[in-house]
């Protein structure tokens, strides 16, 4: 009877008075619930298998410089495009938007933190594990070779025989979990934690587009969840979902894989229109123009995005009315995005634009992406996709809106970022240099791939015959590429150079800021706002200064922050995901050792990987987080 | 153990507990967007089973498969246990944490009933009518959805049996009460999924 009294008493703060235990060191890092700290470790995380990605990329343009190159073996070629399309689409970029979301959303915000810390957190980790299980297959029996689109009959045991795919299925599911909880942390982050005054017509685009790409991803991740899981039992237990011979039919394969394939190409293009959005009006000292536009244009593009997967499918024969119909909705999505592409341009028309390196990327990023859309519209008309289909036109089109649409946006955002995340400016002369290099390295690799198309070459072949026109061009492509790498490189220097200066950079580092982030400390502390701000209209902060304030006004009293606990369980939880991925892939192999064939072949490795996983939730469900609380006295003692 | 008086006495608990923090209201609105994901996850598990359930590969068909009379006893079964989960809200809702208990209670016996309904019969179908696994693309169809909707309710059975242990202990408390909304609500999913199940699967088969 005491102890229900005790425990009913909801006035009682949860957790007052107990004493926070504090990590450092790599304990900080793999217990760690706070947004800006996984958003580091997103970076850290994405940026290294984005380097892998590229180094993939590199080896594949060294085989094609030059006609009937022996650089690169078939098998090893077909491995390599396989493990570049993946790890940079799902490990890579992916990745990096959720560290630019994870360091910027809370703040924009105004939120003291996402709504799910620990999902947060949990999200990360499985990614990461995820993303090591895939790459695991380059040194245990060789990387998946059917294409990063894995379609069946290719991908199923009788013509992928190794264990390649399964590391892609399985990778893939346990990778996709994470982004799946990510979304749903960042839709309930977006819905409830806004701050006072905050309407959804008053968030900034970035938080607009994270918000739509949250949903996206909340649809869409299911559905190649399916597939892969359909694929999987296919390969392991012997189901029939994509056997001829059985009854079942390949194609179906191609239906669920777009039908997540195609939303995941605007989950990636949403957010770098929403950096695109920020910078701008930033560097223009303007408002954005056509707000409400924007906002709507970026609604109808996710409702589209889902209503023309079968624009992938042309040549599989649905038929004259299904390739109309998506050859129709898919021009359909060029309204919006025109739309967008003109708002941008007259947000900066009158405005006093300043070329800072965020805003080059901006401003590059405009014409690169919108050559991608044309292209788009011109394979969106079925009769003349036959012609393009598989073709190098394909890798043009999809590398100008991915790297030249979605990279630009990353690096734009990185740089507008880089001093609130971690209090330093990254060197503007450097940050010239990386967009120069990079930009014209990436249209010499790629604006000649859509002649090369045009005139026949082949996307996924190893090798090329001579004189067939293709071998200059080809060189011109890989010289481009190795300037891209040159760009990454000017990069990297300039985040280890900027490292090893003082983190001075201001709370508003550009002067310009118009958003909540740039009203607080760079880095902010973690408690992201002493006290919550009060938005009184759009761009909250350029409000505040136009009235001759120079900090927000507060919504609250200065009083107690409740923050949530540290803990191990979210990389707990994703060891045991991998391990059991890890157990149910091997489960039909025969091992040399008795031991660990028997602790394989009957899923005792899985059943382990289970329990810990499991076990974790339950721990997680039978021991409350109380959280600990920050007292005023300790608010004060911080310079704010 | 606590007592229905104690909490009558304290009057302490508001009113709609699963909603007083932020906490709880971010749990439940999570959930909901959870959901959403797994109505696209069934979605694309039915659109590949309606695909390839003619498929039998001269294999068992459906109408020579399915006996509906179990099939109907489970769905009654099922569609009773979300009743009871609506019963134990209101009680929750009206803070009486034993009659909670005893519905959730109710509830996850049910669900068992479900799944060892469901148990037989499958190890009927594999046993006697040579329906496995690997028998045909329907046969591979059939067992993946039906047995994903087959594991979410023995996850929701563990699930909610461990939120029975816990309020033992801790009492319901606006920590404890969104957990046990978001699980009834999890619950009354995982019955609107077997409607579906039973109208595509099993009703279509027998005519179909």
């Amino acid at each position: 009877m005491a102890q229900a009294a005790h425990t009913l008493n909801p006035s009682k703060p949860l957790g007052h008075g107990h004493s926070v235990k504090r990590h450092t060191g790599l304990m900080d890092w793999i217990t760690t619930v706070d947004h800006k700290k996984i958003a580091i470790l997103y970076l850290i995380a994405g940026g290294l298998f984005f380097g892998i990605g590229g180094f993939e990329a590199i080896l594949i343009r060294i085989q094609l410089i030059k006609p009937m190159n022996s650089f690169l073996d078939a098998q090893t070629f077909n491995e390599l495009i396989t493990m570049h399309g993946t790890t940079m689409i799902f490990l890579g970029v992916m990745p990096v938007i959720f560290a630019l979301m994870n360091a910027v959303i809370p703040l924009q915000i105004g939120a003291r933190d996402v709504a799910f810390p620990f999902l947060n957190a949990l999200g990360f980790w499985t990614f990461l594990f995820g993303g090591i299980l895939l790459n695991l297959s380059w040194v245990m029996g060789g990387a998946p070779d059917a294409g990063w689109t894995a379609y069946t009959p290719l991908s199923t045991s009788t013509y992928s025989t190794t264990h390649g795919v399964d590391f892609y299925t399985i990778g893939l599911q346990i990778a996709g979990l994470g982004t799946l909880i990510g979304g749903i942390n960042f839709l309930a982050t977006i819905i409830t934690m806004r701050a006072p005054g905050m309407s959804f017509m008053r968030m900034p685009m970035f938080a607009w587009t994270t918000f739509i790409t949250s949903a996206i991803i909340l649809f869409a991740f299911p559905a190649i969840t399916v597939g892969l899981v359909l694929l999987t039992f296919d390969r392991i237990i012997g189901a029939n979902f994509f056997e001829v011979g059985a009854g079942g039919n390949p194609i179906l394969w191609q239906h669920i894989f777009w039908i997540f394939g195609h939303p995941e190409v605007y989950i990636l293009i949403l957010p770098a229109f929403g950096i695109i959005s920020e910078v701008i009006p930033t560097f223009a000292r303007k408002r954005l123009f056509g707000y409400s536009s924007m906002v709507f244009a970026t609604i109808l593009i996710a409702f589209l995005g889902f209503m023309v997967w079968a624009h992938h499918m042309f040549t599989t024969g649905l038929g004259p009315v299904a390739n109309a119909l998506f050859s129709v909705s898919t021009m359909l999505i060029a309204v919006p995005t025109g739309i967008k592409i003109f708002n941008w341009l007259l947000t900066m028309w009158g405005g006093q634009v300043r070329f800072t390196t965020p805003n080059l990327f901006a401003v590059g990023f405009i014409p690169t992406f919108t050559m991608g859309g044309v292209t788009g519209v011109m394979l969106a008309s079925a009769p003349a996709d036959f012609q393009f289909h598989d073709t190098y036109f394909v890798v043009a089109h999809f590398h100008y809106v991915i790297v030249g649409g979605l990279v630009l946006g990353l690096f734009a955002g990185l740089h507008y970022w880089w001093p609130k995340m971690f209090g330093r400016m990254l060197s503007e002369k450097l940050g010239k240099w990386t967009f120069w290099t990079f930009i014209l390295g990436f249209h010499l690799t790629f604006f000649v791939q859509h002649f090369l198309g045009l005139m026949g070459m082949q996307r996924r072949v190893f090798t090329y015959l001579p004189n067939q026109h293709f071998d200059v061009l080809n060189l011109v492509s890989t010289i481009g590429a190795f300037l891209m790498g040159v760009g990454m490189i000017i990069f990297l220097t300039n985040i280890f150079l900027t490292s090893r200066k003082p983190a001075d950079a201001a709370a508003d580092p550009w002067e310009d800021g118009r958003t909540l982030e740039w009203s607080i400390p760079s880095p902010p502390p973690e408690y992201n706002f002493k006290q919550t701000p009060l938005v009184r209209g759009i761009d909250a902060f350029w409000k505040e200064k136009t009235a001759g304030h120079t900090e927000m006004t507060p919504a609250e009293p200065v009083g107690s922050i409740h923050m949530p606990s540290a803990t191990m369980l979210p990389f707990l939880m994703s060891v045991g995901i991998f391990i059991a991925g890890l157990g149910f892939m091997f489960s039909r192999d025969e091992f040399k050792s008795d031991f660990v064939g028997f602790m394989f072949n009957n899923y005792l490795v899985t059943a382990i990987g289970l329990l810990i996983t499991f076990g974790s939730m339950l721990m997680r469900s039978l021991f409350d987080d109380q959280g600990w609380h920050i007292e005023p006295e300790e608010l004060e003692g911080e310079q704010i | 153990m606590t007592t229905p008086h104690a909490e009558a006495a304290n009057n302490t608990l508001p009113y709609e507990p699963e909603k007083a923090t932020l906490e709880g209201r971010n749990k439940v609105l999570g959930f909901w967007l959870f959901l959403g994901g797994e109505a696209v996850l069934f979605g694309t598990l039915f659109a590949t089973f309606l695909a390839l359930r003619n498929q039998t590969n001269d294999g068992p068909t459906a109408n020579e498969l399915f006996h509906l009379p179990l099939v109907a006893a489970a769905t009654f079964i099922l569609l009773v246990s979300s009743l009871t989960s609506v019963f134990a809200i209101q009680a929750m809702h009206r803070n009486r944490p034993a009659l909670l208990r005893n519905w959730l209670l109710v509830t996850v016996g049910l669900g068992l009933g479900f799944l060892i309904l469901e148990i037989y019969e499958f190890s009927q179908y594999i046993r006697h009518e040579e329906f496995g696994m690997t028998t045909s693309a329907f046969s591979s169809a059939f067992y993946t959805l039906v047995g994903f909707h087959g594991a979410h309710v023995a996850f929701g059975i563990l699930w909610i049996f461990v939120l029975i242990l816990q309020m033992s202990r801790k009492g319901l408390t606006v920590v404890t009460a969104p957990k046990v909304y978001v699980s009834a609500i999890y619950w009354h999913f995982i019955d609107v999924v077997w409607v579906f199940i039973f109208t595509v699967v099993y009703l279509l088969g027998k005519v179909g």
